[in-house]
């Protein structure tokens, strides 16, 4: 089985701090880290990897120096790494990046592709569910178990607030991977040495995948998206829980409401 | 020349900042109040590969590992130290390609913890007064004598046992042996109670007509001065990080905290005499970063290494005494309270300025080496 996981090299968000005047990120000596959504992407490929021999690929679109995330992915046992980067494919919103990634995976040929949920500069959780339209292919996002089943199917559990789904899928197929789905290795030394020196990143520019991707699908030209105005999040208070009967709640809320002057 | 780290050892270092931070930090306290060995942690890194680095990577690779984890748990990092500088180091230099099937493939994952036997009552830095005897006895050595302060003891499996073979030889009549855990006659002794690195456990060695067969011999008979001689060379690299790790982290936890505390309704960081002692005192730190690197560098080039590993030694640990005490300075009271781990840090320290050769052996090896004598 070929797995195929998308990363993202983000900023590391708890290190970032808001400018007070413009409320825009200061990004400046903000070290970078891979996505923590897409770390449990990597290990999900990897135990699949150890149970079933399966051969696994990270790629990332960005910049070059979204390389040093690859060779982390490579340093914790991924066998290949690819590189999407050109100047072609600057500026690009969610829309043009799926286009591109699904592009590069078409090329590179899977059964499989694992993407974190969502990232944690952008929250946008758009990018995996896209690639899987481009292709055509199924997918099931938020998961947070996969087990293999017989041939090229999967069992994989998808989350919600309450509860979770069980869903079967064949491959060729699209997950989206949540924190909870497993807890990522480290990088080992032998990994990092041959990350470095037997492996190597792999470049894929515009010109690789002209052949699946138009031009006017590609960087700032192919991006719909128009951003009216960005601001920080507002952080809510916590609300309150009461752990209580029936009666009692509905006691409670229906006060609450009318303090509230709903009722 | 170049003082910027590769690519690789850059990558390397955030592997052992990541596996720092989130294995060894949380148990630091408990490992120092317990005096528990952290046997989990040991087993997590022989898993990651952290037991046999100068095999996998390099020198560099392995001291920075031994810096990370010192700087949040001065114990794991000489539990590293002692394992790999110790151990393995001479049996991958001396070893027979036999000894080196054996015991490397074991030591370097991790399945099998080292330690070495040189230190006795009477034996310190006057190494040569050895009185652990070893007689050959058709195809076994026999073993009788004592062992202090051994590192590691009681959570090893091999043990290197420098012991005398021909007393009228003088330093030339030592030899080194590998001894395992359950041969005849070997046995743990005394543990004893420190004042710092409490979690490394350090015993006792008592062999009582120990039985060694004669293809343990470690290097040839009369080689065991020099086996013992080259392996500290190697080991002081590794307790010079050790000290620089102890060094480093007594002044990151310090930095948080004086942009924390107020005092006079001002941080303390805001007060010049904060900002000058740490500046003096990072100085300081990364300047024994500079010394203990170029050993190392110098090792993985295959030079000469003697004086620059005793010189790396004598600076950090001297730093890591005197930086850990400057900053239990700057938390005031607070610092003297188990609550912060700066005052584990001081009591850390002192130990690198005692073991594989006190301070004053690194100056007479620097002495030599400028042959002033």
């Amino acid at each position: 089985m070929k797995i195929i996981v998308c990363i993202k090299q983000v900023p590391d968000t708890n290190e970032v701090r808001l400018d007070p005047k413009t409320g825009t990120l200061i990004r400046d000596g903000v070290p970078s880290i891979i996505n923590p959504d897409d770390m449990c992407g990597i290990e999900a490929a990897l135990q699949l990897k150890d149970q079933y021999g399966c051969h696994v690929t990270a790629i990332t679109m960005g910049p070059p120096q979204a390389d040093v995330a690859l060779r982390e992915a490579l340093a914790m046992g991924c066998d290949e790494a690819y590189l999407v980067s050109d100047r072609a494919f600057g500026g690009a919103d969610t829309w043009a990046t799926s286009s591109t990634l699904a592009a590069a995976i078409k090329k590179l040929g899977y059964d499989l592709i694992i993407t974190g949920r969502q990232a944690i500069d952008g929250d946008t959780a758009q990018v995996g569910p896209q690639i899987a339209e481009h292709l055509g292919i199924p997918q099931v996002t938020y998961a947070q178990n996969i087990e293999k089943t017989e041939g090229n199917a999967l069992i994989v559990q998808r989350q919600y607030e309450d509860r979770y789904q069980k869903i079967k899928i064949t491959c060729p197929a699209l997950i989206t991977a949540l924190s909870s789905l497993n807890s990522p290795r480290y990088m080992s030394v032998a990994g990092v040495v041959s990350a470095y020196d037997t492996k190597e990143v792999k470049l894929l520019t515009f010109e690789d995948l002209k052949d699946h991707v138009a031009e006017e699908n590609i960087g700032l030209k192919g991006s719909p998206t128009k951003v009216k105005k960005s601001f920080p999040k507002q952080v809510k208070a916590q609300g309150v829980k009461h752990e209580v009967d029936e009666d009692e709640a509905v006691e409670i809320i229906v006060k609450k409401l009318k303090e509230h002057f709903v009722l | 020349m170049d003082f910027n780290l590769s690519k690789k050892h850059l990558l390397m270092q955030e592997l052992f900042r990541q596996f720092a931070e989130k294995e060894v930090k949380p148990l630091a306290a408990e490992t120092d109040e317990k005096e528990a060995f952290p046997y989990s942690t040991v087993e997590k890194l022989g898993k990651y590969g952290m037991l046999g680095i100068p095999w996998s990577a390099d020198s560099l690779s392995y001291i920075m590992c031994v810096e990370e984890m010192s700087k949040v748990c001065a114990t794991t990092g000489v539990i590293v130290s002692a394992h790999t500088s110790l151990c393995a180091a001479p049996i991958s230099d001396w070893g027979t390609q036999e000894q080196k099937d054996r015991y490397l493939p074991n030591l370097t994952s991790g399945k099998w913890l080292g330690a070495l036997g040189l230190t006795e009552a009477g034996a310190g830095t006057d190494a040569a007064g050895q009185q652990t005897k070893a007689v050959l006895d058709g195809d076994n050595y026999i073993l009788n004598g004592t062992k202090i302060f051994i590192t590691n003891a009681d959570a090893a499996h091999v043990y290197i046992i420098i012991a005398m073979t021909d007393k009228s030889q003088g330093t030339r009549g030592l030899s080194a042996f590998i001894v395992e855990k359950d041969m005849p006659g070997f046995s743990i002794g005394k543990k004893e109670e420190k004042m710092g690195i409490r979690g490394s456990l350090t015993c006792e060695l008592i062999m009582e007509n120990c039985i060694v067969p004669k293809a343990n011999l470690l290097g040839k008979e009369g080689e065991g001065f020099k086996v013992a001689m080259k392996t500290l060379d190697g080991g002081r690299i590794g307790i010079a990080a050790q000290a620089l790790g102890i060094a480093q982290g007594a002044i990151d936890v310090t930095v948080d905290y004086v942009k924390e505390r107020k005092q006079f309704g001002k941080r303390i960081s805001q007060f010049q005499n904060t900002q000058f002692e740490l500046a003096d005192m990072q100085t300081t730190v990364d300047a024994a970063r500079l010394l203990t690197y170029r050993a190392a560098c110098l090792k993985d080039a295959g030079k000469k290494y003697t004086s620059e590993a005793a010189m790396a030694k004598l600076f950090a640990s001297e730093a890591a005494s005197d930086v850990a005490r400057r900053c239990l300075q700057l938390f005031g009271g607070y610092g003297y309270i188990r609550e912060y781990p700066i005052e584990r840090m001081m009591r850390d320290a002192k130990i690198t300025e005692l073991y594989e050769g006190t301070s004053e052996v690194q100056k007479m090896v620097i002495a030599a080496g400028m042959k002033v004598n």
